[in-house]
């Protein structure tokens, strides 16, 4: 990038050496995908149904997030201060309160019909 | 054959309206008038190399400004199309329909495709000098934003006369929306330009935010940073986490009407309340993404006109902070009607009421950097002092409107559309136009002629209030928004013509800021100093333009006011100026890619639009291509020799 040489940025450009082996992209890949068939398999088959259809795919979900987080975003590296962690934070909580807010708003349809 | 042609022309051209003749006129011989002048001159050369492949964030930030002033008269011609039609009961001026597209491309017009570039364009401008950059983090992908952009709008200004423009209102809510309602491709056009600029919105989001984390001359800690930066920094944020809801929700919806699944229809489960809340997550922090940059610009321009460091630092950091997170938390607001019950209206009207909280902050501490300042009454300053009025009225009615109970009185009614204006006008218009007057200068090396600025000014005002205040009234007295005309005798006559001059009188406002913007190019005085507002941060240590590495030397940064301290020092006795170390400058190369890509973003959207799959594939593929391309480009970028750096430097008079 155009700040390559310059102060802060330049960082990026030092420890580039670490950005994970081809081997931990190749297992999180796996695993996504592994992750990703449970839940459509469950749905397509109806083996479940209601509430532990749903805490299912939750959980699975969130495994997928995890993953994504470790193995191709590199959560645990990086310098301080630590923004992408602050970030990941903030995403959480807004996260949360969309998901959150909205079953709330919307359970009036449960007590309209 | 001839007959087939004919049907598909008079669907695919819109036709039957005189303004709509006069319309495709217009852009006619505009469009053959550029190609004249462009090949005429011999410019094709200099437009493609020194601005359509730019990765300069300077001319990207003027390209910005450009387009999106030109969008201002678009949408400004909108309004008072729709005003005359409401000046007099019963009006046949427009049908309608008419009407309906009308009001709709205004307010997606407005709040997209001008208050956005156009703030847009302070990030770009501003943002990296004022940090001490040499660039934006992302200077390839800013270029893809900014073509993003402007491609997205071309495609919804297009829909005026090919196919007819979207008329579902600039909040789009289904059931109106969906295929059964809505058949035409206008509100294609709708979905898919803003989801095209969307992308660039969100790019720009992530570009500078990095770019102000990360890229800040050494020395200079967040908390020195100039306010305007703390805004964008705010900005970004709640860019980032609000894009991407508007994104789904428009998708979800463009699902529904090209594959006919059911989000947002009864039919199987859908909820067409789903989406209005969707809608409003993005919608209501949307109106402090363009409203917080104009608080960063009325920061800057209060200290500087005031001569005074800023008061309340921290505290200002401190509430544009707050507002970034807390007004993630009132979008039920604009549903309070609705019935989602007592419970959740009670949390987002108090909520909402909080956020009024560190606003009011903001207002004393300007309002406390001007008292007992050294006031000098320049064009921005003029606008920033009459912000404050403005503002203070239209936060005094947001805050009416917040009372859950009390806005079932004024929902949709004419209350509302003088409230939301007087934010958006007196808070985001009037501030953008203050940063426009202030960093003008820096944008194209000289000054505004203050006269014409002037009378652009009272113009603007004067007819802000005479074209707003009736409206509230009117909205007590039971008009509704988006009536296209009424009878006589309901006593709303008069209140409606008085709207109307004041309107036109705006409309007068910004004819007289086109004179200004033409006496400017011709007589404009130049700005030799860089200077020319005895500034305090660091944009006005450089030249006016800047050259285009910006910082000959990167800065060391000693506090807040980098260059108010850094001109304090020159003048103590025995200061010696540091001799120069000029050293080769690293700079990304220009490309002409984030145009050409963005040609297939808007060749695949019109396809959409009209359910040609095939344009839509071909469009697709051609994004494919380009992206491809990029990632096997090593070559990106260059290093400026230090002679070159020398002789640009010794032409400005900086060695
Ligand atoms: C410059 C003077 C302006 C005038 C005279 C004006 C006038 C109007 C009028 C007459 C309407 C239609 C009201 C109705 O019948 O419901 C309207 C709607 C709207 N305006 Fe403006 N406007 C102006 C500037 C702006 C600006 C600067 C913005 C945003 C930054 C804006 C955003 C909107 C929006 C979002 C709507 C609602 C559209 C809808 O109902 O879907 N306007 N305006
Ligand atoms: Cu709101």
């Amino acid at each position: 990038m155009a700040g390559g040489q310059q102060h802060t940025a330049n960082s990026d450009h030092e420890n580039h050496g670490d950005h994970g082996s081809p081997k931990l992209y190749i297992i999180g890949y796996i695993l996504s995908i592994v992750l990703t068939i449970i839940p459509l398999v469950l749905v397509l088959n109806h083996v479940m149904s209601g509430v532990p259809l749903v805490a299912t795919i939750t959980i699975m979900a969130i495994l997928q997030f995890l993953i994504q987080l470790f193995f191709f975003m590199h959560i645990t590296e990086g310098e301080k201060p630590a923004y992408h962690v602050m970030t990941l934070a903030l995403g959480v909580i807004m996260v949360f309160t969309i998901v959150a807010g909205s079953a709330w708003i919307m359970t009036f349809n449960a007590s309209v019909s | 054959m001839l007959e087939s042609i004919k049907t598909f022309a008079s669907h695919f051209f819109v036709t039957g309206d005189p303004m709509i003749y006069g319309a495709d006129a217009s852009i006619v011989l505009v469009t053959v008038a550029i190609l004249f002048v462009l090949t005429y001159f011999k410019k094709w050369r200099w437009l493609w190399d020194e601005w359509l492949t730019t990765v300069d964030h300077k001319k990207i930030g003027i390209m910005y400004a450009l387009a999106a002033i030109l969008m201002l008269f678009r949408g400004g011609v909108d309004a008072l199309l729709m005003r005359t039609q409401l000046a007099f009961p019963n009006m046949h001026f427009l049908q309608a329909e008419h009407y309906n597209q009308i009001f709709t491309t205004h307010g997606t017009i407005m709040i997209l495709f001008m208050a956005m570039p156009l703030m847009f364009a302070f990030f770009n401008i501003v943002v990296p000098l004022q940090i001490g950059a040499r660039d934006v983090a992302y200077p390839y992908l800013n270029a893809v934003s900014f073509w993003l952009f402007f491609f997205g709008a071309m495609l919804l200004n297009l829909s005026f006369v090919i196919g007819g423009s979207p008329d579902a209102g600039w909040v789009s809510y289904p059931p109106l929306s969906e295929l059964a309602f809505d058949k035409g491709p206008g509100e294609n056009f709708y979905l898919l330009s803003i989801s095209i600029s969307g992308i660039g919105s969100l790019a720009t989001g992530i570009n500078f935010m990095v770019t102000i984390l990360k890229m800040r001359a050494p020395g200079m800690k967040l908390m020195d940073m100039p306010l305007f930066t703390w805004s964008i920094l705010a900005t970004c944020i709640i860019i980032i986490f609000a894009f991407p809801v508007l994104t789904i929700a428009l998708a979800l919806l463009f699902i529904d009407r090209l594959a006919g699944a059911h989000f947002f229809t009864m039919l199987h489960g859908g909820n067409p309340m789903m989406f209005i809340n969707l809608f409003w997550m993005w919608g209501h922090p949307e109106v402090y993404i363009v409203v917080l940059p104009a608080f960063g610009i009325y920061s800057e321009v209060v200290s500087t006109f005031a001569k005074k460091r800023i008061f309340g630092y921290k505290s200002m950091v401190a509430s544009m902070m707050l507002i970034s997170i807390i007004s993630y938390f009132t979008w039920t607001h604009h549903f309070f009607t609705m019935g989602s019950g007592a419970d959740v209206n009670t949390f987002f009207a108090i909520s909402t009421m909080a956020i009024g909280v560190p606003t009011g902050v903001k207002v004393f501490n300007w309002l406390f950097t001007m008292y007992r300042g050294r006031i000098r009454l320049t064009l921005p300053m003029l606008w920033t002092i009459a912000f404050v009025p403005c503002f203070a009225i239209g936060g005094a009615t947001g805050v009416m409107l917040a009372v859950a109970p009390a806005d079932y009185q004024y929902h949709n009614s004419y209350f509302l559309i003088a409230h939301f204006h007087q934010v958006l006008i007196g808070g985001v218009v009037f501030g953008y136009f203050a940063g426009l007057y202030y960093w003008w200068p820096k944008m194209f090396g000289h000054v505004l002629n203050e006269k014409l600025g002037r009378w652009s000014f009272w113009f603007w005002n004067i007819g802000f209030y005479v074209c707003f205040m009736p409206q509230y009234a009117l909205g007590f007295m039971g008009m509704t928004r988006r009536l296209y005309t009424y009878p006589h005798g309901l006593g709303w006559s008069s209140l409606n013509l008085v709207s109307t001059i004041g309107a036109f009188m705006m409309g007068i406002g910004f004819l007289f800021q086109g004179a200004q913007i033409l006496h400017g190019i011709k007589f404009g005085k130049r700005d030799t100093t860089g200077d020319p507002w005895d500034g305090r941060t660091l944009e006005w240590s450089l030249p006016s333009p800047a050259p285009h590495y910006n910082f000959a030397t990167i800065p060391q940064i000693k506090g807040r006011d980098a260059w108010w301290t850094m001109k304090e020092e020159m003048k103590q006795p025995g200061y010696k100026k540091e001799p120069v170390h000029i050293e080769p400058i690293h700079m990304p190369k220009s490309s002409g890619r984030p145009f050409i890509m963005s040609v297939f973003f808007f060749i695949a959207g019109f396809g959409l639009t009209f359910d040609w799959i095939w344009m839509g594939v071909i469009g697709a593929i051609g994004v494919g291509i380009t992206l491809l391309a990029r990632s096997f480009e090593y070559d990106t970028d260059y290093y400026v020799p230090v002679d070159e750096i020398e002789r640009t430097e010794a032409a400005l008079g900086r060695l």
